[in-house]
């Protein structure tokens, strides 16, 4: 997740308050980790600082001094090339699952009472998301379907894994 | 042999291995015991256990083959195992005669399964009043209780259609409404998603579960999708013809 550019995401709707960038970021990407304050103006001084946004003059107001900030055209830039280019695809080729099972296997130790274990994980966390999704809105749905589709995903390589111990077992003891 | 509390835990030998009872968990309502069956030569279940209390939602999961369909057909008196035992609410099912069971099946039971199989000439409504029609109700009483299912499920102004003018998903809402309306006390569902899209197959799930815990319905679901697995209470894995262990203990503390 970059938080820099979520931030100037949220201000490119329209210019904001630091508070109220950690107020959207939290209900929309927070999910159980809000974004501190002091990454949150540390971010914007950063952003101010390399031309992306405009800090506003200070507010006085109640409280403490409030600056409203801007996005810069070279920020809508920014924003416009991150939401266009594909996400590197995380391969997860070197998973502490897979350690586990290999390390299982060369030491002759039960993999499939592991694997059996991490299945019954896997899928209580799955009920876990299933609930959330039952329980909550549609952010709440779309967000837990990214979960579960990874869980299952997961969840089929622990299968497939099973089906084919024997031959693995002999693989890592050669 | 018919005897014992309904409900209560089944009279018999004490159980070896699978004995999913414990403190706080509801009372075992149905019940395979070491159930053996073969088609042939090929043995399906060798030795299969599984226990699901009252209310509960239970997920057969298990590779193809792996004989999950087997287990919920034997359990819901379908087939008759070669060896083991079935119980039901107190009773032994798998000794009673076909006539009994098929009495059960049809009073105590609700089965949706993987494609609606919903009776092509039938209106929806029809299809739905179908186990009250068969167990001896009147249409007009039969009907007034298959309606309301169709705004609990979605399925407002489907009434009067016929199967051939449902989409997948809503054929197979029917086939749950006609699996619920008499008010089972279990409901066996075998891959009830399995012929649907995701978002489909979702709706039918998320239904499919308020409605048997509203009703205190027991689920047995066969399923191979995780996703839908992920429904239930929690799960067993059934691999070559027997109930791992461990995935009977694992969604509470071990066994």
């Amino acid at each position: 997740m970059s938080v820099p550019l979520t931030l100037l995401g949220l201000l490119e709707r329209e210019p904001s308050h630091g508070y109220d960038l950690k107020r959207d970021y939290d209900t929309w990407f927070g999910r159980g980790k809000p974004l501190p304050y002091g990454q949150v103006y540390a971010t914007l001084s950063r952003l101010a600082r390399d031309g992306k946004a405009i800090a506003g003059p200070a507010e006085h107001g109640e409280g403490p001094d409030r600056k409203r900030y801007a996005i810069t055209e070279a920020g809508i830039a920014d924003v416009e090339h991150w939401l266009s280019e594909p996400t590197p695809p995380e391969p997860h080729l070197q998973t502490v699952l897979f350690a586990k099972v290999v390390l299982a296997l060369m030491l002759g130790r039960p993999a499939d009472h592991y694997l059996d274990v991490q299945r019954a994980a896997h899928l209580q966390r799955m009920r876990e998301l299933t609930d959330l999704k039952e329980k909550g809105d549609l952010m709440d749905t779309l967000l837990a379907d990214h979960g579960l589709y990874h869980l299952e995903a997961d969840l089929r390589w622990i299968d497939h894994t099973e089906a084919r111990l024997d031959m693995l077992a002999q693989a890592v003891q050669q | 042999m018919t005897g014992g509390i309904p409900g209560g835990r089944p009279p018999g030998p004490a159980l070896t291995g699978h004995e999913v009872a414990a403190a706080g968990t509801p009372p075992t309502i149905i019940e395979a015991r070491d159930v053996v069956k073969s088609f042939g030569q090929t043995p399906a279940l060798r030795g299969a256990s599984i226990a699901a209390g009252a209310g509960e939602i239970v997920a057969i999961m298990g590779p193809s083959g792996s004989g999950k369909s087997t287990l919920l057909h034997c359990l819901a008196g379908i087939l008759a195992p070669d060896e083991g035992e079935v119980w039901f609410a107190g009773q032994r099912l798998d000794t009673l005669p076909e006539t009994r069971r098929s009495e059960i099946r049809r009073d105590r039971f609700g089965f949706v399964f993987q494609s609606g199989q919903l009776v092509p000439e039938l209106t929806a409504e029809e299809n739905v009043a179908l186990p009250l029609l068969l167990g001896g109700a009147r249409r007009a009483a039969a009907l007034k209780e298959a309606r309301p299912w169709f705004g609990r499920l979605g399925l407002d102004g489907m009434e009067r259609r016929r199967s051939g003018e449902l989409s997948g998903g809503q054929a197979q809402r029917v086939a749950l409404a006609r699996g619920m309306v008499a008010r089972p006390e279990v409901l066996f569902a075998d891959e009830p998603t399995g012929s649907l899209d995701s978002v489909s197959g979702e709706l039918v799930m998320s239904l499919m579960t308020r409605a048997t815990r509203e009703q205190g319905t027991t689920v047995i679901l066969v399923t191979h999708d995780a996703r839908v697995a992920a429904y239930a209470d929690r799960e067993v894995v059934v691999r070559d013809g027997t109930v791992s262990a461990l995935a009977v203990a694992s969604s509470g503390a071990p066994q």
